[in-house]
């Protein structure tokens, strides 16, 4: 009769998990991205695993404290009592176990979930370049020859590269409702590969404090249906704002609550300037080190940088 | 003349600031005519001040943590107000460069000045007493140390009437922090506040590490050493191996900022991310020299109160020195949304995770040391159950934050600060104010009020939970951290219950103040005072001496062979003989020059931040003076006569034999207790 309680229990667990989780309307738990629907899914297990120790603990904490309370005399009372091979053996293997099982969910999910990694699908990918200034989200479409400020429009069910850089200070780029974010920094090219499983309108923020305009540097994103997006492009084109050398240093000066501000063009490899104008960050001055330069660059096309962000 | 500063560095604009001068002028200056009127600066000049003697340290560490708690404190009700109050479009009351500051001042004012100092106390107080050593391997470097925190906490104080302090958050990552992006003085407060007080918890690391290694009472075999000197000796090894980051991480930044050199800078070559890394590398270790000796204190009070020994005594060493070793291993883990490969995240994560097992085992080592005991529900008991629940609930989530999968939608959201809070309010905290009521009658010789306590728990814990398990809930909710405003109806609700948690844990430290109130007042109830020495029949050596100990510790050096020497020897009946006759002691005279030096030095901090060259110059100049007399005097310290040892021990005799502890007829015999 007990036994069969165990399994009855155990296959509640993760149900119970579930309806705890998803009653309230958490941002992270309803995600609108097959992304954040991973992160989502590892968040649950990994706690679930967790609570397997954790609750015990707890449950023994409080039964060993009523148990054996001072008053209770009837209680047996060993206090010479200090060692206990078989018990120090379990209390160093269970912790072990569990972090055996939680290491091999973590070793598998960091390389399927790493954020420079892209997505797998059918789909042509659409290309973002984000850039971070103070205190405004800067967006290129490369492939459209459009940009806007505070708001990105993208289709659904359509992979978006997202290369991040900073002229500012650091910042990290986040849309919680898709899942993943990463840091935006000068001078280098961070990535982060998304995508929208539905149509929705979702929250972009800035997830690293960055100074006094930090609470204002929020942007919208919408994913959309395919044509919603073209025509939007399409909309964005007509707008009578163009994104040149003399607008773009306008717009990098310090401003809070920035409105959203749409460009129907952008000077070419607006982007690629913005990275390349922290020299330090480059290899070297062409001059002197030509060969060394083209070496470094043509290693650090496609591989990470172990320390940090690709330069 | 004045460098940078002027009067215009006085906010007379902002009335918050103002009105809280206005206050702390007012207690300053009645604390001082108070002082004046009872006649007692020599008193404190001579007795505590230039003292260095490790107890009077220890409780003078232990104020400025409490009056820290207090500021610090004061800055977390007032974000957490200002967050409940500027919703939906209304900015609330604090304007983005006020908040921005207050945040970070909270950060570095509570681990900084509240926890570190919490921690330094409570190892002065107890870790010589422990090891049965008469005082620190370095009593005069001990007194250095402490005035060069109090330097730091001068200085921090003083941004909130001069100038500013940072705008950057505790971590003050660059380039926000450079001079580019933060040009006024607050960042300059935050690095000579923080350079002088990690010298002094630098120093501290050396001299406690001294301390256990070669002033231990002969017998003790660093094995056998009491649980809670053995985690301080722990966090020790950290301070002494991180601390020197910090140091070298501020002195690049102060080169950035002072000297144009290009470190940190966006710009020529200068790399933000060496700081992310040096900083953390740094920071990680950190948290655990705070953790490290609550562990050790739970392990002290559940062993005492359960009156039995401590389960798997070595277990628990080699768990401490387990997670010292692998907290240094896994600083990445602080930032792994920054773009490194996923082998490089892996690696951390993995790492991370390995700290839990220790911790893990010392979870249940506490729980084996409660099975087959006779549990006493003391206060501090209290505060060691509430830590076990709590802490596994915070280690929980601290793992989860150490998969990057995972962390990559959770960093930086509010779900990180009620990790952190809830590991290091639920786990630090938790432990130095049991800590605090544990060791208080050793301190002062009469207990603190059991009813207050408990009316202080239960409202610290309830108010903990109701405070950040909301913000873990926020955190789930995409709210991200250091918002000074907020636009989601949805997260409303959830502030408000934060805030109204907030004021749950303010009436918590409002019952620990009138615990001492009480406390002290009624001192001389004979239930209350417990001056034999040893309130709680506890088991290590530090109660095996009068309360508060004399100023040598011991009159002979105990004996101690065996883990919880003085159970034994009261089981033994060789606890509290005296010997037939006493030798003379050797102790260390007290010094001005610590207090002296860390005056200087806080001149010359200030001088540094607001760029007064010739003051700079003239005060280190002093300093360096100061120290060199100090060095090339001949000081051999002085032996306390026998006469003196034998008037004192009577006196504890009397105690003794009047708390019932040794018989009336007791005479004086030559015991195995004398050393040669």
């Amino acid at each position: 009769m007990i036994k069969n309680r165990y399994p009855r229990l155990l296959g509640l667990l993760p149900l119970i998990g579930t309806l705890l989780l998803s009653g309230c309307n958490m941002t992270l738990l309803n995600p609108k991205g097959q992304v954040g629907l991973d992160e989502r899914n590892l968040i649950i297990t990994a706690t679930l695993l967790m609570l397997l120790v954790v609750i015990p603990v707890i449950v023994m904490t409080f039964l060993f404290a009523w148990k054996y309370r001072a008053s209770n005399t009837s209680a047996t009372y060993t206090p010479k009592w200090n060692h206990s091979t078989k018990i120090e053996i379990a209390v160093w293997a269970v912790p072990i176990m569990i972090i055996i099982a939680l290491g091999y969910v973590t070793y598998k999910s960091t390389h399927a979930l790493d954020p420079y990694k892209p997505l797998e699908s059918d789909v042509k990918p659409v290309t973002i370049e984000v850039v971070a200034l103070d205190w405004k989200w800067l967006f290129i479409y490369p492939e459209q020859g459009i940009a806007t400020v505070n708001k990105i429009v993208f289709p659904a069910h359509t992979p978006i590269n997202f290369r991040i850089t900073s002229d500012a200070v650091m910042n990290s780029f986040f849309i919680p409702a898709l899942g993943g974010q990463i840091y935006a920094m000068a001078g280098m090219q961070t990535k982060l590969h998304l995508i929208a499983n539905e149509n929705a309108e979702m929250d972009g923020i800035s997830a690293n404090y960055s100074g006094a305009g930090f609470t204002g540097m929020k942007f919208k994103a919408t994913a959309t249906t395919q044509e919603e997006f073209d025509a939007w492009v399409s909309e964005v084109k007509k707008a009578p704002k163009k994104l040149e050398q003399a607008e773009y240093a306008a717009l990098a000066k310090q401003s809070q609550n920035n409105p959203v501000e749409l460009y129907s063009s952008v000077t070419p490899n607006l982007f690629q300037t913005i990275v390349d104008k922290y020299e330090g960050m480059k290899p070297g001055p062409k001059v002197h080190h030509e060969k060394k330069e083209k070496e470094v660059a043509a290693t650090d096309m496609n591989s990470h940088s172990a320390a940090g962000a690709e330069e | 003349m004045f460098g940078k500063l002027s009067w215009e560095a006085v906010p007379f604009h902002e009335p918050i600031v103002m009105v809280t001068i206005a206050m702390i002028a007012l207690g300053g200056v009645a604390l001082f005519a108070a002082i004046t009127y009872f006649k007692k600066w020599t008193y404190l000049w001579s007795e505590w001040l230039t003292s260095v003697d490790h107890k009077k340290i220890g409780v003078m560490y232990i104020i400025v943590a409490m009056v820290m708690l207090l500021r610090g404190f004061a800055d977390a009700i007032m974000m957490r107000t200002q967050l409940a109050m500027a919703t939906e479009g209304s900015p609330g009351y604090l304007p983005p460069e006020h908040y921005d500051q207050i945040f970070t001042a909270h950060g570095v004012i509570m681990i900084i000045f509240m926890a570190m100092p919490f921690f330094t106390g409570l190892m002065n107080l107890a870790v010589p007493l422990q090891i049965g050593a008469r005082d620190v391997a370095y009593p005069f470097l001990n007194s250095l140390s402490f005035w060069l925190l109090v330097s730091g906490v001068v200085l921090i104080n003083l941004s909130l009437g001069v100038g500013e302090f940072a705008k950057t958050g505790w971590v003050a990552y660059p380039p926000l922090s450079g001079l580019q992006y933060s040009p006024g003085v607050g960042m300059d407060y935050y690095i000579w506040a923080l350079q002088l007080s990690g010298l002094g918890t630098t120093l501290t690391g050396v001299n406690f590490l001294a301390t256990v290694l070669k002033m231990r009472t002969p017998g003790m075999k660093l094995m056998d050493m009491p649980i809670f000197t053995w985690t301080c000796t722990w966090a020790n090894v950290l301070i002494v191996a991180s601390f020197p980051i910090l140091t070298a991480t501020l002195a690049l930044l102060t080169l950035d900022r002072y000297m144009d050199f290009h470190i940190f800078t966006n710009e020529l070559g200068g790399n933000p991310m060496m700081y992310v890394n040096l900083f953390w590398a740094w920071g990680h270790p950190e948290v655990y020299i705070l953790i490290l000796p609550a562990f050790g204190i739970f392990s002290e009070v559940i062993s005492t109160f359960s009156g039995k020994k401590l389960f798997g005594h070595h277990s628990m060493i080699y768990a401490s020195g387990a997670i010292s070793i692998l907290g240094f291993m896994v600083w990445l883990h602080h930032f792994f949304t920054m773009g490194s490969g996923a082998s490089v995240n892996a690696f951390f994560g993995l790492a991370t995770m390995l700290i839990s097992i220790p911790t893990g085992v010392k979870l249940f080592n506490w729980l084996f040391t409660i099975y087959q005991g006779r549990l006493r529900f003391t206060s501090q008991v209290m505060w060691t159950l509430g830590f076990m629940v709590t802490f596994a609930i915070g280690g929980m989530t601290g793992v989860l934050l150490a998969i990057p999968g995972a962390d990559f939608v959770l960093h930086n959201s509010l779900f990180v600060i009620a990790h952190f809070h809830n590991v290091i309010i639920g786990g630090a905290v938790f432990g130095y104010i049991a800590g605090f009521g544990f060791y208080f009658p050793k301190a002062f010789g009469f207990k603190l009020h059991e009813g207050w306590g408990k009316a202080a728990f239960w409202f610290w814990i309830t108010g903990f939970f109701v405070a950040f398990m909301p913000l873990y809930v926020l955190g789930f909710m995409g709210m991200t951290r250091r918002l000074n405003a907020t636009t989601n109806p949805e997260w409303v609700p959830y502030l408000y219950v934060a805030m109204f948690g907030a004021v749950m844990i303010a009436v918590g430290i409002a019952c620990q103040l009138i615990q001492l109130y009480v406390s002290v007042r009624d001192r001389n109830k004979p239930e209350n005072m417990c001056e034999h020495g040893d309130p709680w029949n506890a088991h290590t050596l530090e109660w095996s001496t009068s309360s508060p100990p004399p100023f040598y510790n011991f009159a002979v050096l105990p004996k101690a062979d065996v883990v919880d020497p003085f159970t034994e020897a009261k089981e033994n009946g060789t606890a509290y003989k005296a010997p037939a006759k006493y030798e003379p002691i050797h102790m260390p005279n007290n010094t001005a020059t610590g207090v002296v030096m860390g005056a200087l030095l806080t001149v010359f901090g200030f001088a540094m931040i607001w760029h007064i060259w010739w003051l700079a110059i003239a005060s280190l100049a002093g300093t360096v003076i100061y120290f060199v007399i100090h060095a090339a005097r001949d000081d051999q310290g002085y032996y306390v006569p026998v006469d003196v040892i034998e008037r004192i021990e009577a006196e504890q005799h009397k105690r003794l034999v009047a708390a019932g502890k040794v018989p009336a007829t007791a005479t004086r015999v030559e015991t195995s207790l004398e050393q040669a």
